[in-house]
């Protein structure tokens, strides 16, 4: 009988990441942890955003006209209210409608990566894993829609997709399509280095082990491959989020974006820009600031992760 | 004798890292005379690489030299700053790095590298400096120097490609060369005739050369003194002769016993026993849960038939237009119910492809692969599963052939769970005995790859391959990634395997005394074809072809070594 009572126990889950070389690295790099910090608390103050924010942006019960073009900290000339960062055009507060707009700039961006890391994921797997006509194919379009500006591949997608959706389900729907059209743009260099990845794991010779007992492709490609090519692909993500963040900020400024009742940092901004030379700085300030602090420290900490996570840089 | 023109003198090398101070090079001493050979031998991570390159400057940060002294001719040269290190390094030091492809500038032509050194270093005018190149190709015995003069690295084979790297190192006229595996990349034709080369050269050019290896073979035929060093220390200190015929401590003496013998065949190993070592191979154990094996009804258990491979060289749409590369020609031989089949040649012979044929790794060009009577050809899925069942493989290269990311006991399990050989339930439990049984640790089950070394991952591969209880197992080159002494003990797990459980295997291999200590039949394999198959004796004793003698004659001599023990 086998027993485990002179094994010590194996360390939890934390622990390990307690003593990591990554978490270790970490720790060392400020730009990382301040980064980090940055990403941590635009992310948990977009989700705590009912809690915290004063108004509720989306409601157009709660706006009043009278606030509109309010600067920051000045009390209203009507009403005497008074706001952080001032309002806009509307009458809605700058400050509340950053936190509810990150809320979309940073669910677009999320699922648009999702979307594009899935589809690439899968494309780059099954060309890298099978080679031949599959490969050709998937690569050759690939190359097709590099030849395009992505965000010009977004907007023909965001034009086609709202000219077959009904008038009355396209506010709905604009996120969705905004989604879609972002992740759409955006798969090809997840495509690209998971099929690079792929071909240089499936030469090795825990790949040949599996195939030897008789493992199925798709298996194989699951549970052998997949966990091995994720390193890179984990920094793609990365960067790729700030650019589906500016990407959606991009549209919603053209206008093709989030839909007007429901503005995003784009939307935002786009408002502002019209009243920049008439002296209501705060309309466009505000929203551009929290869209670089977000861009900037995602870039930042995807920079820091490929380093981290490249061991040849070690 | 003459003045050291390097002296080594307790050099220590220290790495901090975040788990404490490591140091992989302790308290290491020795001399170098002009024209002396210094074998520099011990197992990897035992400092030997570590020590040239403290000597020339090149520790990688934040490794850095904390004690002692190095004197290149009666200079101190430990401390000088930077760039005097980097213009010694180049004018009075030279290196020979392991593969000679990377240390050759690829976009350059052989002629501009070695024209480029020598006016760096000796201020020739050009015309001097070509005259000069073209002389030390002639030198290292290529042919056609004004030809191959103006070639780029690519068109020259591996074992030029390392001539053209000595020429490199020759160019400044150094007075210390430093080796580093400088035939560990080569076919043991080539090995020869390089090593060879270096020998004339230091004794031409008074040159001093330290040559580190881990092959006994090289430094009883080369050196004409020797360093053994252990985990970071030098533990013996002397001429060649007198290290390999009377070494004086143990771990010599024990490192010496496990080098595979050429001439005399043993029944096992001698385990190095020096220093901590790994458990050991539980093979009562094993064999009282292994079913008899079966065996064939015809004695043959596994028949090649005239098997090809063909690669694809150049693709195209039209079949017509298409050339491809014969890897495997028609080769056929038998494998018998319980022998240990081995299969040698040169890189690039083909025997690898062969064994990944057997293992339905890659599809058959040609020709037909019998296993227990039944053709390949004929089996259906079932059939194939059933096959791939009963043949296992274990790998050269152990880095590589278990997955990073699973844990070891998912590793071992994988084959259980997939082919439905046990009730969910009983696997763990048998996925822990196997470990146990190969020698690993209790908890090794719930470790990653990454935390055992070389010689335990082979063991993790060996517990993988038994877990079907194969009828089969292939072995491709499984010791040649490993030191001397976890060699043998692999190698003799591998015989115990054989002896207890009546395992046929098919054992590929580049290194003839290990076949010679392993197989009862053996294959001799050159340019995809099988020249010859003879019984193991036979073919050591009377070989028949021309190549087979021209290989055996190429083997290391280990007279030396057998005095020793």
């Amino acid at each position: 009988m086998m027993s485990d009572s002179t094994t010590p126990p194996a360390p939890g889950r934390f622990r390990r990441f307690r003593e990591s070389d990554f978490f270790y690295a970490f720790t060392r790099s400020p730009v990382a942890m301040a980064s980090f910090a940055v990403v941590a608390l635009l992310v948990l103050s977009s989700l705590l955003a009912p809690l915290i924010a004063p108004y509720n942006p989306f409601d157009p019960a709660s706006l009043n006209l009278m606030n509109g073009f309010t600067a920051p900290l000045a009390p209203n000339a009507f009403t005497g209210e008074s706001f952080l960062m001032g309002t806009d055009d509307q009458g809605r507060d700058v400050f509340s409608t950053i936190l509810y707009g990150m809320r979309i700039s940073l669910f677009v961006g999320f699922a648009a990566v999702l979307f594009a890391m899935v589809l690439g994921i899968t494309l780059g797997l099954l060309s890298g894993y099978f080679g031949g006509w599959v490969e050709t194919i998937i690569m050759r379009a690939a190359d097709i829609q590099l030849t395009f500006p992505s965000i010009l591949v977004a907007m023909l997608i965001f034009g086609v997709a709202k000219g077959v959706t009904p008038v009355e389900y396209r506010d709905e729907m604009a996120i969705w399509v905004l989604i879609f059209a972002i992740g759409l743009s955006d798969w090809v260099q997840f495509a690209r280095v998971v099929r690079g990845a792929t071909l240089v794991e499936q030469g090795k010779d825990y790949v040949a082990a599996a195939r030897l007992i008789g493992q199925r492709p798709t298996t194989i490609m699951i549970r052998h491959i997949l966990p091995n090519v994720l390193s890179p692909v984990l920094v793609i993500a990365t960067i790729s989020l700030a650019l589906a963040i500016i990407a959606e900020a991009t549209l919603s400024f053209l206008g093709v974006g989030a839909p007007p009742t429901q503005p995003s940092l784009g939307t935002l901004i786009r408002i502002g820009q019209g009243y920049l030379f008439s002296g209501e700085w705060w309309i466009l300030f505000f929203p551009a600031c929290t869209l670089l602090a977000l861009a900037l420290s995602v870039n930042l900490l995807g920079d820091w992760l490929r380093d981290a996570l490249n061991p040849r840089l070690k | 004798m003459s003045e050291p023109v390097l002296s080594i003198r307790n050099l220590t090398v220290e790495i901090p890292t975040r788990h404490g101070i490591v140091n992989p090079v302790r308290n290491v001493s020795y001399d170098l005379h002009p024209g002396e050979i210094r074998g520099v031998v011990g197992e990897s991570g035992a400092g030997k690489s570590m020590t040239g390159n403290a000597v020339i400057g090149l520790l990688d940060p934040p490794a850095h030299i904390t004690q002692g002294e190095i004197w290149l001719k009666g200079e101190r040269v430990d401390a000088l700053d930077f760039e005097a290190k980097r213009r010694m390094r180049g004018r009075e030091i030279s290196m020979i790095f392991q593969d000679p492809l990377t240390s050759l500038n690829p976009l350059f032509t052989v002629g501009e590298q070695l024209v480029e050194t020598i006016q760096l270093h000796l201020g020739v005018s050009a015309s001097e400096a070509k005259k000069r190149a073209l002389a030390l190709l002639d030198r290292v015995s290529i042919p056609n120097p004004e030809e191959r003069f103006n070639q780029y690295p690519h068109q020259f084979s591996g074992g030029m490609r390392q001539r053209v790297v000595i020429a490199l190192a020759l160019c400044s006229e150094p007075s210390v060369i430093i080796a580093d595996e400088p035939t560990t990349a080569l076919d043991v034709s080539v090995q020869a005739q390089v090593l060879d080369l270096i020998k004339e050269l230091a004794r031409e050019r008074q040159v001093g050369v330290i040559l580190v290896t881990h092959d006994m073979g090289v430094i009883a035929d080369t050196t004409d003194t020797v360093t053994v060093m252990y985990a970071g220390e030098v533990v013996e200190n002397g001429t060649t002769d007198q290290v390999l015929g009377a070494p004086t401590h143990p771990y010599t003496r024990s490192l010496i016993s496990a080098v595979p013998r050429p001439t005399v065949k043993l029944d096992r190993f001698p385990l190095i026993e020096y220093g901590k070592r790994e458990g050991g191979f539980k093979i009562e154990a094993l064999a009282q849960s292994w079913p008899r094996t079966k065996t064939s009804d015809s004695g043959r258990l596994l028949e090649v038939k005239g098997v090809t491979k063909r690669f694809l060289e150049r693709g195209s749409l039209i079949p017509s237009w298409r050339s491809y590369f014969t890897a495997v020609d028609e080769v056929s031989f038998d494998i018998h119910d319980g022998e240990v089949f081995g299969l040698v040649g040169e890189s690039g012979s083909g025997k690898s492809t062969v064994a990944r044929m057997i293992a339905t790794l890659y599809p058959m060009d040609g020709g037909d692969i019998v296993f227990d009577g039944v053709p390949l050809s004929t089996m259906g899925a079932e059939g194939l599963a059933a096959y791939r069942r009963q043949i296992q493989m274990i790998f050269q290269d152990p880095f590589s052939s278990l997955n990073p990311r699973m844990k070891v006991g998912d590793i071992v399990a994988e084959p259980l769970h997939h082919h439905r050989l046990l009730p969910r339930g009983e696997v763990d439990q048998r996925v822990r005995q196997l470990l146990d049984w190969v020698g690993l640790a209790k908890d090794a089950w719930r470790k990653y790859p990454h935390e055992f070394s070389g010689g335990q991952r082979q063991r993790i591969s060996i517990a993988r391959a038994l877990a079907t209880q194969p009828r089969f197992l292939i072995c491709d080159e499984p010791t040649s990634a490993l030191d001397v002494s976890i060699q043998a003990q692999i190698l003799n797990i591998l015989k115990d395997l054989q002896e207890h459980l009546g395992l046929t295997m098919l054992f590929i291999s580049h290194d003839l005394p290990v076949v010679r200590q392993v197989c009862d039949r053996v294959g001799v394999m050159r340019r995809g074809q099988l020249v010859e198959v003879q019984d193991t004796e036979t073919l050591f004793t009377a070989p028949e072809h021309g190549y087979t003698r021209e290989l055996l004659s190429l083997m290391p001599k280990l007279e030396q070594l057998d005095t020793a023990v």
